[in-house]
């Protein structure tokens, strides 16, 4: 193909790219060495509220941000380097915490305890979703023609669902009296509050986003396993080769690129967990990298938001996402490289 | 083309079913406003579409749009509608105008009190306060021989009286979401202990016994309490007294009605309200007030400001208050206050402080709303838990620039 060709058909999405993903990752990246910040003064005001049975009037020193000539407030912008990167990481704490081996003090630093629950979630969900969207497909690739279309569509039903709708359905199935607590209550005869400590959250957390991403590999996964060869398969039958035994070392072999794949996706979605905090309501037990983003970003009472430490953590979030998949790349890059000689 | 006129059929319906009802006069100017969506400020609303071309925006995380949609030029709404928490962006960031002239003009009908000034000028009008009091099942306790608890070490003597009766399953319940719930509970019972969270150069100062004191009493209200209070807001509060499941709450004065609502309460009639329990005994309420009103974009002509105050003094007036007197504590004239509003009433009588807004308080309420749960749970103990919330005020603090 010509270079001018070439050119005319990529430079469009290229462009797009830079727009869309390089230019916002480069404006947050340098967001979180800068602090932008209004001008304050110190004035006297007396505010005046209601009161029963009448007004109550106070004066009191406040610190409010000087106004400038437009009408808005008047900010200034100065560099502060890993400033608040140091603030998030608390390094001097978590190291303090790491030397005398004391993991509960390091888990009650926001990041740290974020990252615990993040990595976990993500390492302890990744086998489960591809154990069972395994054996889903091949449960469905083994039923009768008749049958597998519907099938088919009840086993995708949990990833169509809206993310946030189906966290908040399983927790209204839990929380207090609610119907499965009442059937675990009356079935194990014992009181169960599922959200009163954090383990059973977490459980809860795993177990929804298991449900919710393993139709996605399943439906991966049975679409490879239409184009496994049947010639290996019947030969493997003919060696004596058991069901187990053709699934071992023929199927998965041949779905490798799949998981792998699968992994991938899996690895980067589960890294950003966000609506099973916010769904079941976890705050108070367990936060995960995403969430501590957004909670700082979002503007209390008064209107403050901490932006760039809110950029800081969405670097840190991006970075780990980065380490964790460098593992799964590395064997892709050199299966791809095996492949092309 | 049958789709289109029938669309235009179905807007027309509304508009002549909506607009002009009750109103004095009619509005022509297009109001747009956003506020809080509890029952009384769906009221308010109302009242004011009755006047036509009104767009109500209710939205309880409303607080996350106004600045920034006040800040715009022009304004993308109106009015608004602020507590006293809410009030403080739109003030620093001088997105609101001083409505001194429209008062004169055209708000004759107000009280004094609420007039909300600022220096001296006008800069919203209140409609009701609200604040968290005491709300008790009159029937257990006056079956137990129960007096109204007015500290909270009679609270937790009661509690542990219900309990033993076994008459309820929990015998306390309590808005202690971890987030903006549980800092409010902090403030509020932190004011029952000590006047103020800050020193003079903005620095906080709430490591203390003060703060240690308000946090073991959170702690002991607890264990009489549903475990799951951690995920438990003012709504899953109000459900667990209507259907039975706690006797006393500490709840905001705006959930009260819902308590005699039939189609929903189990427990009509038995809910009574009392003034919110001292911290310690002699103290004042540990509680704080907090106000609910309109305020006029700055950003909009003066035309459009006129018409939104106007519209605004018509969704405030005595018709809807008659109409709707018991969903709130109004301090619109013409309301009667009613049993249900006695816990309000009792509560700022017998002195509790009206809720400190300002920058810094914006902050601590943040920290404080992540950080309380941390002693609940048992991860720290109290000097721990408020050395971390003071850390992280002082940090947010920093890179607001509040603190140098």
């Amino acid at each position: 193909m010509k270079f001018k060709t070439f050119a005319a058909f990529v430079g469009p999405s290229v462009f797009l790219m830079l727009l869309f993903i390089a230019a916002p990752l480069i404006s947050v990246f340098v967001q979180g060495f800068y602090l932008t910040q209004p001008i304050y003064e110190t004035v006297e005001v007396e505010t005046c509220t209601p009161g029963f049975p009448t007004q109550t009037c106070v004066t009191e020193t406040k610190t409010q941000p000087v106004i400038g000539e437009d009408g808005k407030i008047i900010t200034e912008t100065k560099y502060v380097g890993l400033e608040s990167y140091r603030n998030l990481l608390e390094p001097d704490r978590a190291l303090t915490a790491l030397g005398n081996w004391d993991w509960g003090s390091l888990l009650t630093i926001d990041f740290w305890k974020a990252l615990r629950f993040t990595l976990t979630f993500t390492l302890v969900t990744l086998p489960l979703v591809i154990g069972l969207g395994l054996a889903i497909a091949v449960v469905v690739n083994n039923t009768a023609r008749l049958i597998r279309g519907p099938v088919i569509f009840v086993s995708l039903l949990p990833f169509i669902i809206t993310p946030v709708i189906g966290a908040l359905s399983i927790r209204w199935l839990f929380i207090g009296d609610g119907i499965m607590t009442a059937f675990l209550e009356w079935w194990l005869q014992r009181d169960i509050a599922m959200f009163a400590q954090g383990w059973t959250i977490e459980l809860l957390m795993m177990f929804y986003r298991v449900w919710h991403v393993a139709p996605f590999a399943f439906v991966v996964f049975y679409a490879g396993l239409q184009t496994v060869n049947q010639d290996t398969l019947e030969s493997a039958v003919i060696d004596g080769a058991s069901r187990w035994e053709r699934l071992r070392y023929v199927v998965i072999p041949h779905l490798m690129p799949l998981i792998i794949f699968i992994a991938l996706i899996h690895l980067m979605d589960t890294y950003r967990a966000f609506e099973e905090i916010v769904g079941f309501s976890s705050q108070a037990y367990r936060i995960s990298l995403q969430w501590l983003t957004y909670d700082l970003l979002v503007p209390d009472d008064s209107g403050n938001r901490a932006i760039s430490r809110a950029s800081a953590s969405a670097m840190l979030t991006m970075i780990g996402i980065v380490i964790l998949l460098v593992p799964l790349l590395r064997r892709t890059w050199r299966d791809h490289r095996g492949g092309s000689h | 083309m049958i789709f289109k006129k029938l669309a235009l059929a179905g807007a027309m319906a509304l508009l002549s079913s909506a607009a002009y009802a009750d109103c004095a006069f009619e509005n022509t100017v297009p109001v747009k406003s956003i506020s809080a969506g509890f029952e009384a400020w769906k009221a308010v609303t109302d009242a004011m579409a009755e006047c036509g071309n009104v767009e109500a925006e209710l939205d309880q995380e409303f607080r996350k749009k106004q600045p920034a949609a006040f800040a715009a030029n022009p304004s993308l709404y109106q009015i608004g509608g602020v507590a006293n928490g809410t009030l403080v962006p739109l003030l620093n960031e001088g997105t609101i105008r001083p409505l001194d002239d429209l008062v004169a003009a055209h708000g004759q009908n107000l009280t004094p009190n609420q007039l909300i000034k600022i220096d001296g000028e006008v800069m919203a009008v209140a409609m009701m306060v609200n604040t968290q009091h005491l709300m008790y099942r009159d029937d257990i306790l006056s079956d137990l021989g129960i007096a109204v608890p007015t500290t909270y070490d009679e609270v937790l003597a009661a509690a542990a009286k219900i309990k033993e009766a076994g008459v309820v399953e929990y015998p306390l319940g309590g808005t202690f979401k971890t987030g903006w719930n549980l800092g409010e509970e902090f403030v509020n019972m932190y004011f029952g202990f000590a006047d103020s969270m800050f020193a003079d150069d903005s620095m906080p100062t709430i490591n203390n016994e003060n703060g240690v004191a308000a946090l073991e009493m959170l702690k002991k209200l607890t264990e009489y309490m549903d475990p799951e209070y951690l995920v438990s807001d003012s709504t899953y509060v109000q459900q667990q007294f209507q259907q039975g499941k706690i006797a006393i709450a500490n709840l905001w004065a705006s959930r009260a009605g819902a308590m005699n609502d039939e189609s929903e309460s189990q427990v009509v009639g038995k809910v009574k309200m009392a003034s919110a329990p001292a911290a310690k005994a002699g103290g004042r309420p540990a509680s704080t007030i907090w106000w609910d009103g309109v305020v006029i974009a700055k950003n909009i002509t003066d035309e459009e400001a006129e018409a939104a105050f106007k519209v605004a003094m018509e969704g405030l007036d005595e018709e809807m208050v008659t109409a709707n007197n018991d969903i709130a504590v109004w301090l619109i004239p013409g309301y009667v206050p009613g049993d249900l509003a006695k816990g309000a009433a009792d509560t700022a009588i017998n002195g509790a402080v009206s809720y400190p807004a300002s920058s810094q308080m914006g902050l601590m309420h943040t920290a404080l709303g992540n950080g309380v749960a941390d002693f609940l749970t048992g991860a720290k103990d109290a000097q721990t838990t408020l050395a971390d919330i003071e850390a992280e005020y002082i940090t947010a603090a920093k890179e607001a620039g509040l603190i140098q």
